[in-house]
């Protein structure tokens, strides 16, 4: 029989983005150990709704790993304790009967609370909108493979492309930097032939949106790294600083953009 | 902050080579004293002290705007903030700069302008060929270098050095200081590369290894010298390694041998 426990859970409650939050303390019982983190998280909801009291609000969508919803630091780790794993992924068996899980939002100015445990992550679509793009002739659909890329390289764009946009890496950072968000999407394009045109503009153009949403800047700490579910490597901020490098010496020349 | 590191990071190897001559023997130390203050012209020291300043300013200037920045970005902080791979030293890099600063000032008000309240600049020795306290023949062979047929004379950094470190506050806090520069550099100095671009997975584990390294040959290094005097092996030598001294420094060196 599939073991079950009781836990007491404290979760960050705030009603707004303008009021102010604090945490509360509930109980749940009977979690089975083969449910997932959100899932416990519905039948706290459940346990509320029926005492008439408002559910825990979060962010949630495909609950398999591929969508970077489900923002949540769970026991001072953003997606929780176990490695390369989303907070929708967890599961329960991680945890142990009688445990107390302190569950907050991602703490960064740049993603304010909008609701309990609900950031607003639209700078990183900013920061996408700013170079987050290549040009290509539109019309019909251009062959598969009519560009030749060398495995080495489409295995590197692919491990930059894991990245899901969950923010984990700012709200892990002390710095609350999105270096490794950036470094990400910018290795990924760059280092494709589709993405060389923009290269040098679309390095400098998605630094300065990330800069001017007020995200900190990386002292290369790696605490990104060990949080993001997809396990992005700051060898991604390594080929970003290089890139940005590149294109100011570039750019001081000769303007890129 | 990377580039101003690189330089300071050199600095220091190279200033630590250089105070590592004091095992040399008195007369080396105080040559290699000479040949920065008097054969190396008043220019080139002072661009060097100044570039090396400015460096320190940019370093610094680029730290505060940093963690001006970073603070910002995290008005709030977290209830419960675990940390899962991020090494000490990289997380104590503010406090052990400013500790760094407070030493490097003083360290300049005790060397550089020789201005600390206690310590003894001055030779106790009145030897009647002393001529100014605090200056000692320079020597080479044994033997007093002769300048149009006079001594010359330098100052006897052997001594200055031997005597600060006898005061045991003294030794504690370069020993210190050095200790948390050591902590500084096995982040800063594989950080640095990072930082430019010049990194990946097999280098930073490199890099990582690399910079305990040197942090660790730059602590020993430096501490070696307050350790060394603590502990008696290197002396005070009033005539700066003249001849008549060369029992006592076959001495020390024997001594030290062992
Ligand atoms: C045991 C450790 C150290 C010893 C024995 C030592 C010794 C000295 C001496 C004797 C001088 C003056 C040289 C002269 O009068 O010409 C000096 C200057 C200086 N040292 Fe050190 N030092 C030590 C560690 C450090 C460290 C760790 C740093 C920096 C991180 C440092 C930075 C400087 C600077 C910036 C100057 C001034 C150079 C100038 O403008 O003349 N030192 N040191
Ligand atoms: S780099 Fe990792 S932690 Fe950061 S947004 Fe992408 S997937 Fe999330
Ligand atoms: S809900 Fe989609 S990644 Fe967790």
């Amino acid at each position: 029989m599939e073991k079950t426990m009781d836990l007491t859970l404290k979760v960050w409650r705030q009603k707004s983005a303008n009021s102010t939050g604090t945490f509360e303390t509930y109980g749940v019982k009977d979690v089975s150990e083969g449910s997932s983190f959100l899932e416990m998280l519905d039948t706290l909801s459940e346990d509320l709704v029926e005492k008439g009291k408002e559910p825990v609000a979060f962010d949630h969508d495909c609950r398999e790993g591929i969508c970077g919803s489900c923002s949540m630091t769970i026991n001072g780790i953003p997606h929780g304790p176990e490695k390369a794993t989303t907070a929708c992924q967890l599961h329960m068996r991680h945890f142990h009967d009688g445990q107390t899980i302190t569950i907050e939002p991602w703490r960064a100015k740049p993603f304010p609370v909008i609701k309990d445990l609900v950031v607003d992550r639209s700078p990183f679509d900013r920061i996408i909108q700013s170079g987050g793009f290549i040009t290509s002739r539109a019309g019909s659909a251009v062959d598969a493979n009519a560009i030749p890329i060398s495995k080495a390289t489409a295995d590197y764009a692919m491990d930059a492309a894991a990245c899901i946009g969950c923010g984990a890496c700012v709200a892990a950072c002390p710095n609350a930097s999105a270096m490794l968000f950036t470094g990400a999407k910018v290795s990924h394009m760059n280092s494709l032939p589709q993405g060389k045109a923009e290269k040098d503009r679309r390095t400098l153009a998605m630094v300065a949106t990330m800069d001017g949403e007020g995200f900190g800047g990386c002292t290369n700490v790696g605490e990104c790294e060990a949080a993001c579910p997809k396990s992005i490597s700051l060898d991604m901020i390594a080929h970003l600083n290089r890139d940005y490098a590149t294109a100011q010496i570039k750019n001081f020349f000769k303007p890129v953009a | 902050m990377a580039l101003s590191g690189l330089v300071l990071v050199l600095f220091v190897m190279g200033h630590m080579l250089g105070n590592l001559q004091i095992f040399l023997g008195p007369e080396v130390i105080n040559a290699y004293a000479y040949k920065l203050h008097e054969l190396l012209p008043a220019s080139a020291l002072w661009a060097v002290r100044l570039v090396l300043l400015g460096t320190i300013a940019v370093h610094i200037w680029a730290a505060v705007t940093l963690t001006l920045d970073n603070r910002k970005a995290r008005p709030q902080g977290y209830l419960e903030d675990k940390v899962v791979q991020a090494s000490y030293s990289s997380r104590t890099m503010r406090m052990s700069g400013i500790i760094l600063l407070a030493f490097i000032i003083f360290h300049i008000a005790h060397f550089t302008v020789r201005a600390v309240p206690g310590m003894q600049y001055e030779s106790e020795s009145k030897e009647s060929r002393i001529l100014e306290k605090t200056e000692v023949p320079l020597v080479k062979d044994g033997e007093a270098v002769l300048k149009n047929g006079q001594e010359e004379m330098t100052f006897n950094v052997n001594d200055m050095m031997v005597a600060g470190f006898k005061v045991w506050w003294v030794s504690a806090f370069y020993i210190i200081a050095t200790g948390l520069l050591c902590m500084h550099l096995t982040h800063g100095f594989s950080s640095m590369f990072q930082s430019v671009g010049l990194r990946n997975g097999l280098w930073r584990r490199r890099l990582d290894r690399a910079a305990l390294a040197y942090g660790w040959v730059v602590f020993i290094g430096f501490a070696i010298i307050p350790i060394a005097v603590m502990a008696g092996l290197l002396k005070q030598d009033p005539t700066g390694g003249l001849v008549s001294q060369v029992g006592e420094t076959a001495a020390i060196t024997e001594s030290l041998e062992k």
